[in-house]
């Protein structure tokens, strides 16, 4: 719940920009102007603050009704042989209208955040995992291992609401936790303690870091491994790392599949997950996946509940038809196969459609600026200032109020895919 | 607008109408008197037809968490299972784990019009209730987990009074919009996450220093005396484990006459006698229930197939873990409130564990006496899906059917079970119990489960067929609030069904050590945790029924 009081200060705002889901911002609202007065980061700030200008829907470039719009809309879905929904940073329930119309226009529907969700989600759906949420890595974790991700960089406020809280419900000696950093060293010191111990770093370079994972399970196993070094790491060192996690009461390892670009990476990340499951024979240990920003989490979630499946799923056969290869996004735009690119981005005006021969439709954030006019722009609220919303955390396990601070009159974009939708 | 069906035979337990020919009439949503002025809008003739009230799943997992992450981790399983749009239904697909939409519609048509989530984590309650709310024509709800939270284990271990117990499962029920409360291996999610690995009915949490046999008689307790109706709904300990009957007998002589609700009971009756170290222990916990008027329990049936098992119970479900199939499983602690674990499984007829599984759910049913206490479930998806529900009750209907599939399974199987000796079929009449006005019963449902006057018209009409999967797969007709939903078995209308609730009362001085709980420990605040009415109720679709309590709860 966030509480508007007097001077138009909002408390306990829930941030939807970055996955952790911050929940304990306080907002200032004047006008349509948005400030974040305390706990705002490099995330948080632009999120919020990033000004209104567009406030009309546009063909072509020129202004018209939202009417108008959503007409010119269905029309180009009752014209279309095969529709793309893309981008998908919306909410709970713009995601549930994505759906619907997916549905009934028979569209592919895909996210602009899945190549990196799906270096998860493939491990989901080959051999699964153990993972944990962040209020039990909050109070429990004794030592966290950060594999090829500079944390902080994505979510500045991590390490302060995560890993040092000032005290753990189980008293535990929070400067005690231990961190490590395998592949990519830290951009700052977020991950330093409140006592002024820095992290360890073991780097390697990202093409390594399949390698080393791969060695870092094999001598958790108890493998002996012959080689000196592996990826420029003396194997010593990493044999270091796996008694760490052995010798830990609750061990999290922690990854960001969007930082994770080698190529398949999704079977680093299952090295990593198998070896999970391997710990836990003897101790506690447990994966974090980091990401979610956006909706990325929700939509995914919403499109699974519908469908039984995630992202990258097509309805152009009239069912639901999932294909993590044959169904991404920018490979069927590459290949030609779409003549309707709808993309919604109501997050974020960086979140712009990618050039495409498509006919393309965009409900984007107000100031959004495009390379190329689209054939139809309509600016959307954003969930959370502009309207009342429900977005996941990073972990699945989560999903908060995002609250109505301002009355800028935009449509949501449940309001305006709904609309669509009926005018099919 | 006044409808009439004329002429059905009526099967309404809860007025004791057994098998009785009667007309029902009904307006706006409601069975009503016949009108004095003998006028009807529209007649429909049901005569030598069943009329029953709308079944009640009371214990199926149809949203959260654990529930979506067995959708996301099966494409394979959907990919068998795939259903076309059509003009009136939205496309989906789903066998194990089916999309929510699916789910509501294969309900309806089964004669289904409400099913409840047993296992809502509180701090996953919005997930929850977000993909019930996308689950079309039934009516549903919740019941909120807790025995492993840590606010509850912390008020425990420091000996706070019953009362600020009963106060914060008060406030749980509230702000998670639960109908009941649910347990799930007492405490034992909570000592995996510290690393135990079994936690029997009086083994300590090593931290909390508080067993099972203590939260199961706090939280039985906390329910009774704030009046709400469902009884505390345990998943007991140890599940799966061979010997766990001496477990599950335990629980019920430890609940000390508290009302107490134990489910999927199958899982919890193993002994340990015979070559395989694995025997039926259904006898002795039929018979404790017989004997125990305090006890209820679902069967939590199994059929052969492939499934998957989605439980709270992570300590258990990562033991199973082996057993997966295919091979791939997710284990989760969650936000120090719970976790979970998902583990796709294949019962097999020729597995000597599996078949024995199948004969003591089946021997439970027959020899537990009043069907007023036992209710029908596979604990959808974990025995089996739920669209398996017709042939079950066709197993407890038809002696020679089910000892022909008997005679089919493990042969060592065969001879370590008394099933084939046991004559019982149920009745129509016995049916109507265990699916409708006995599950509306035990859940406190004021206006449904029977056909009196003043009820919700969810009605249900079979034909009547000796052969009773076929005539419980296709109604004739289904009513939903008064709206004919199915024809024929085919679903011909749409609509939304309503969120069922209790809202007990609280001081809200408990909202003092939660708020610090929350501030001090979390990564969420106490305000956001909070689901509000406007949140079920959403762009209209949804509403919220608050059902009465007991009369004499008290805070």
């Amino acid at each position: 719940m966030t509480d508007k009081q007097q001077d138009g200060i909002f408390h306990d705002v829930v941030s939807p920009f970055c996955g952790i889901a911050s929940d304990d911002l306080v907002v200032q609202v004047e006008g349509n102007t948005v400030t974040v007065k305390e706990q705002g980061d490099s995330v948080t700030r632009p999120g919020f603050e990033t000004p209104l200008t567009d406030l009309s829907p546009r063909i072509k470039g020129q202004e018209v009704s939202l009417d108008e719009a959503v007409r010119h809309i269905a029309g180009l879905f009752n014209n279309s042989k095969q529709p793309l929904i893309g981008g998908m940073g919306t909410d709970l329930n713009g995601a549930r209208a994505a759906m619907a119309l997916a549905d009934h226009s028979r569209a592919t529907l895909d996210s602009q955040f899945s190549d990196a969700a799906f270096r998860n989600i493939l491990v989901l759906q080959d051999t699964g995992y153990m993972t944990t949420t962040l209020t039990e890595v909050r109070n429990r974790v004794d030592f966290l291992l950060v594999v090829g991700t500079d944390i902080e960089s994505a979510f500045p406020r991590f390490f302060e609401r995560v890993v040092w809280p000032k005290e753990s419900m189980f008293g535990q000696e929070i400067e005690s936790r231990e961190i490590v950093y395998l592949g990519k060293a830290p951009s700052g010191t977020a991950s330093t303690s409140p006592g002024g111990r820095r992290a360890e770093v073991v780097e390697c370079s990202e093409d390594d870091l399949p390698e080393v994972v791969a060695v870092l399970r094999a001598l958790v196993n108890g493998k002996n491994v012959q080689a000196e070094s592996v990826g420029g790491i003396a194997t010593a060192d990493i044999a270091g790392i796996a008694e760490k996690l052995k010798g830990a009461s609750y061990g999290v390892i922690s990854w960001s599949g969007s930082q994770l670009n080698h190529d398949h990476a999704e079977v680093t990340i299952q090295t990593l997950c198998d070896m999970i499951k391997e710990i836990n024979n003897t101790t506690r240990c447990n994966g974090l996946p980091l990401g979610g920003k956006e909706g990325d989490t929700t939509v995914n979630a919403v499109s699974s509940w519908q469908s039984g499946y995630p992202m990258r799923t097509s309805f152009s056969r009239n069912m639901p038809d999932y294909d993590p290869y044959l169904n991404r996004g920018q490979r069927m735009l590459d290949e030609g196969e779409v003549d309707l690119l709808l993309w919604v981005s109501s997050f974020n005006t960086a979140g712009t459609p990618p050039v495409t021969d498509a006919t393309t439709v965009v409900l984007g954030r107000s100031g959004m600026t495009f390379e190329e006019e689209p054939e139809v722009f309509i600016p959307v609220g954003v969930p959370g200032i502009d309207h009342a919303g429900r977005t996941f955390r990073c972990d699945s396990a989560v999903s908060l109020p995002l609250k109505k601070l301002r009355d800028s009159g935009l449509p949501s974009t449940f309001d305006v895919l709904t609309a669509v939708e009926q005018a099919l | 607008m006044l409808t009439k069906l004329t002429g059905g035979r009526v099967f309404d337990p809860e007025h004791g109408q057994n098998d009785v020919v009667r007309d029902i009439y009904i307006r706006d949503g409601r069975i009503v008197d016949a009108p004095s002025d003998g006028k009807i809008d529209e007649e429909i003739d049901v005569r030598g037809k069943i009329i029953m009230s709308g079944a009640i799943d009371m214990h199926t997992h149809i949203g959260g968490g654990k529930v979506n992450i067995a959708r996301t981790m099966l494409p394979e399983d959907h990919a068998e299972a795939l259903l076309e749009r059509t003009e009136l239904m939205r496309s989906g697909c789903g066998h194990a784990a089916p999309s929510t939409l699916t789910t509501g519609y294969r309900y309806a048509e089964m004669g289904y019009t409400a099913g409840f989530e047993p296992a809502v984590l509180p701090v996953n309650a919005r997930q929850a209730h977000m993909e019930m709310a996308d689950t079309p024509i039934i009516d549903k709800g919740g019941y909120a987990m807790l025995g492993s939270d840590d606010f509850l284990l912390r008020m425990m271990a420091a000996n706070e009074d019953q009362e600020a117990i009963n106060n914060y499962v008060a406030w749980t029920l509230n702000h998670t919009q639960a109908l009941g409360l649910k347990v799930v291996n007492p405490g034992g999610i909570n000592a995996f996450k510290f690393n135990q690995r079994k936690l029997d009915l009086d083994e300590k949490n090593t931290f909390y220093n508080v067993s099972p046999r203590e939260i199961l008689q706090r939280l039985s307790r906390a329910v009774t005396e704030l009046g709400v109706p469902h009884p505390l709904h345990v998943h007991g300990c140890n599940l799966g484990v061979p010997g766990n009957k001496d477990t599950t007998l335990d629980t019920i002589q430890g609940i000390e006459g508290l009302p107490m609700h134990l489910t999927h009971i199958q899982f919890h009756s193993y002994g340990t006698e015979g070559d395989f170290k694995f025997s039926s222990g259904a006898a002795e916990i039929a018979e404790a229930i017989n004997r125990n008027k305090n006890i209820t329990v679902d069967v939590g049936q199994i059929l052969f197939g492939q499934t998957v098992t989605a439980s709270g119970d992570t300590m258990r479900q990562f033991a199973g873990a082996p057993h997966a199939h295919p091979n791939k499983w997710v284990g989760m602690d969650i936000e120090c409130d719970a976790g979970c674990g998902v583990v796709p499984f294949k019962y097999k007829d020729q597995s000597f564990v599996n078949a024995l599984q199948w004969m003591i759910g089946l021997e439970t049913f027959l020899m537990v006496d009043d069907p007023w206490r036992i209710f029908l479930t596979t604990d959808h998806p974990n025995g089996a899906p739920f669209t398996s529900y017709p042939h079950l009750i066709k197993l407890l209907m038809d002696k020679s059917f089910r000892n022909d599939m008997l005679s089919t399974l493990h042969p060592e199987a065969q001879k370590a079970t008394h099933l084939a000796s046991l004559d019982r079929e149920y009745s129509l009449y016995d049916i109507a119990i265990m699916t409708r006005a006995g599950a509306a019963k035990l859940l406190g449902l004021a206006d449904r489960g029977h056909l009196g006057v003043g009820a919700a018209a969810d009605i249900t009409v079979y034909t009547d067929d000796a052969d009773r999967e076929k005539m419980f797969s296709k109604p004739d007709y289904v009513f939903k609030d008064g709206q004919m939903v199915v024809r024929k078995g085919e679903l011909v209308k749409i609509t939304w069904g309503t969120t069922h609730v209790v809202k007990p009362e609280y001081d809200g001085s408990i909202e003092k050590p939660l708020q610090s709980y929350f501030d001090e420990f979390h990564t969420m605040k106490m305000g956001n945790f909070k689901i509000s009415d406007d949140e079920i109720v959403d762009d209209g679709r949804g509403s919220l029924t608050v059902q009465p309590l007991r009369q004499g709860g008290k805070l």
